[in-house]
């Protein structure tokens, strides 16, 4: 079988189904953007720039939410600190922003961010030298959370930190990220975070076109990644994650070195979720130490339970839905929201522990009994 | 020209699709048994909260034999079978596979790549992976990351595994769900996953725990057969089984070695007799 068919197999497992959700995405996007560029503000078909923002943040809670449904679906680590990547990469994103803005800044500093001139600091700190190159830039947004991952997962996995201790750990680990971010001496902007951004490779960052540019690529990255996943857990790797995810101690006693498997995967889970911080950063054009917030990780897990963990397309789903929901109802009942959300989990966890993938699943199952049964009536 | 040529060689050898790169394959193991015996446990002890599971056991299995560990609950057989293949930390006491390889400085990957395979109690089975996944993931192959990142069943592991399902008699069903195995079933699977990662060793706790009369059968002839070619250690309580496969017993007792020999040998010995048959006779 060639590399392409392995990856435009539809597969025969229960949820690996991602090629038409691919298609389906990809065809909004193009529509969307057709809509937005090419359709005359006048017309119904018009696609507003604030839609089209709204999606590339969505799509990039979608990445995210993809990049925690493949540790805790497919290996059952459940990560409630998976917003510390997502942040580390926007964060990453975010100095490179800065340093675009150059002398255009309040205090015309062709070097130093604002905030550092209102410090009195006169000199760029270390870690922000290079920052202006983008390319080493978008290195360093797979680098930190990479780097930060690697030693997490080395230290926790192979002292075999399991279940709730390591869900624990994963939370103090964002809440002390959140406290050290909220620091003005970190030389991060403190509070206020990152923010005013100009423009991004050279092109304004609040023309259509650039915005439309970055739904695009979020769009064609989150595919690509959901793609790259289903090969990996396609492959005999993928294999024993979800036997590591079953019954680990079977998996040491066959020879494979779980923590090591567990370390791999959990760092590539952390890349998927710093580049989504690093799309998400110029497309909303702000980024503050609230994104490391503890409740803020736990919110991605309830999207991934509701969409359904363990199938990739469940998890992008259920952030898409949830997400929608949620700027529905923050802007009619904002009071309401969080109740609503929590009832939500909860129903879920009772009655959906599959999540709406779940559903589909049990709705075919359903359907092919159906057909067999009428195929058996026919003879007789 | 012959740089050229020789060079034209090697990528024709890199990209031979009928071989596994040679730094993937696994390393050869030379496990030294020129003194005849495979598993030395010399003076084990080990305590949990000062019950002493492991009492100064001393046990030499020799290659390519079979033994049957008998004993009353509590005897130390499981724990045993922990020390060996690196679950539980012993004490006291040494523990050598072959006169090359100690145990106890490895871990329970190691381990099992040495060629140490165990049957748990209970059978557990990858239940969310199908028969075949799960006998695929038992291979005798590299097992690290990067080698199961790019693995492709070769046609000799195609044949092993297809060789293997007709063993244990799983040959329809090879695309089921493990999950939705009976209960005997699921004990084949991971019988025949043990066989297929062709260990020297087996360790393999109460086997026909579940069985039907035929399948017990079956499971002693298999044994059997297996002896010889590897090291089997049967661990088990239905006492016709034991009989029905054992050339040498040795009874456990409170953590350490109570009598070896034949079964009828054991049967006639008075302290067997004693703590162990009186209680059924």
């Amino acid at each position: 079988m060639s590399v392409l068919s392995k990856i435009f197999d539809r597969g025969d497992q229960a949820g690996s189904r991602t090629m038409p959700f691919v298609i389906l995405l990809m065809s909004v996007t193009v529509l969307a953007s057709i809509c937005n560029l090419l359709v005359p503000a006048e017309s119904v078909f018009y696609v507003s720039t604030y839609t089209i923002t709204l999606l590339g943040k969505y799509l990039c809670f979608a990445m995210l939410a993809l990049a925690v449904d493949v540790v805790w679906g497919y290996c059952g680590i459940l990560s409630l600190g998976h917003g510390a990547f997502f942040a580390l990469g926007g964060y990453a994103m975010g100095m490179y922003l800065m340093r675009q803005i150059g002398d255009r800044g309040v205090y015309g500093n062709p070097d130093l961010p604002d905030f550092m001139v209102f410090l009195n600091w006169t000199e760029l700190p270390w870690y922000w030298q290079g920052m202006d190159q983008f390319w080493f830039a978008m290195i360093m947004v797979a680098l930190v959370p990479g780097l930060l991952a690697f030693v997490f997962g080395w230290l926790a996995f192979r002292s075999r930190v399991t279940g709730v201790y390591l869900s624990i750990i994963t939370q103090a680990l964002t809440y002390a990220l959140l406290l050290a971010f909220f620091r003005n001496e970190m030389g991060f902007g403190g509070n206020n975070g990152l923010t005013d951004f100009k423009d991004i490779l050279g092109f304004n960052l609040q023309d259509d076109s650039t915005r439309i540019f970055l739904f695009v690529t979020t769009a064609v990255i989150l595919t690509l990644v959901m793609l790259l996943s289903q090969a990996i857990f396609k492959s005999r790797f993928g294999k024993v994650i979800i036997a590591i995810r079953d019954s680990e101690d079977r998996a040491r006693f066959m020879g494979y070195r779980t923590e090591r498997y567990k370390v791999w995967l959990f760092v590539y889970s952390a890349v998927i979720a710093a580049v989504a911080g690093a799309l998400y950063v110029p497309q909303v054009g702000i980024i503050n130490p609230g994104e490391f917030s503890p409740i803020s990780s736990i919110e991605i897990v309830i999207w991934v339970a509701i969409g359904g963990r363990g199938t990739l397309v469940g998890a992008v789903i259920g952030a898409l839905l949830v997400n929608y929901a949620k700027t529905r109802f923050t802007a009619v009942l904002p009071e309401v929201w969080l109740f609503a959300l929590g009832a939500l989990f909860v129903l879920v966890t009772l009655y959906l522990p599959k999540g709406l993938m779940g559903i589909v699943e049990q709705l075919k199952a359903r359907s092919e009994k159906a057909k067999q049964k009428n195929f058996q009536e026919l003879p007789s | 020209m012959i740089g050229l040529d020789s060079a034209l060689e090697n990528t024709q050898d890199i990209m031979r699709r009928d071989q596994v790169w040679s730094f993937l394959k696994p390393k050869d193991i030379h496990v030294d048994v020129s003194k005849k015996v495979i598993l030395y446990i010399e003076g084990l002890s080990v305590s949990f909260d000062g019950f002493k599971a492991l009492n100064d056991m001393n046990l030499y299995i020799n290659e390519g034999e079979l033994r049957c560990l008998i004993g009353a609950n509590g005897a130390g057989k499981t724990t045993l079978m922990d020390v060996v293949t690196g679950k539980t930390k012993c004490d006291e006491g040494a523990v050598y596979f072959g006169q090359n390889h100690n145990l106890l400085e490895k871990d329970e990957a190691e381990i099992a790549q040495l060629g140490i395979g165990r049957k748990f109690q209970k059978p557990t089975v990858f239940e969310a992976h199908t028969v075949l996944d799960n006998l695929e993931l038992s291979l005798k192959a590299g097992k690290g990351v990067i080698a199961t990142l790019i693995a492709r069943l070769s046609s000799t592991e195609i044949d092993r595994i297809d060789e293997v399902l007709e063993i244990i008699g799983l040959k329809g069903q090879r695309m089921l769900l493990a999950g939705s195995l009976s209960h005997g079933q699921k004990q084949w699977l991971e019988i025949g996953m043990l066989l297929v990662s062709e260990p020297r060793l087996l360790l393999v706790d109460e086997p026909v725990a579940g069985m039907t009369a035929q399948e017990t059968e079956r499971t002693a002839e298999l044994l059997t057969s297996l002896a010889g070619d590897h090291t089997v250690v049967v661990v088990e309580h239905d006492m016709e089984f034991v009989r029905s496969i054992a050339r040498t017993v040795t009874v456990l007792h409170q953590g350490s070695v109570l009598a070896e020999g034949s079964m009828d040998e054991i049967q006639n010995n008075s302290d067997v007799r004693e703590v162990y048959l009186g209680e059924d006779a």
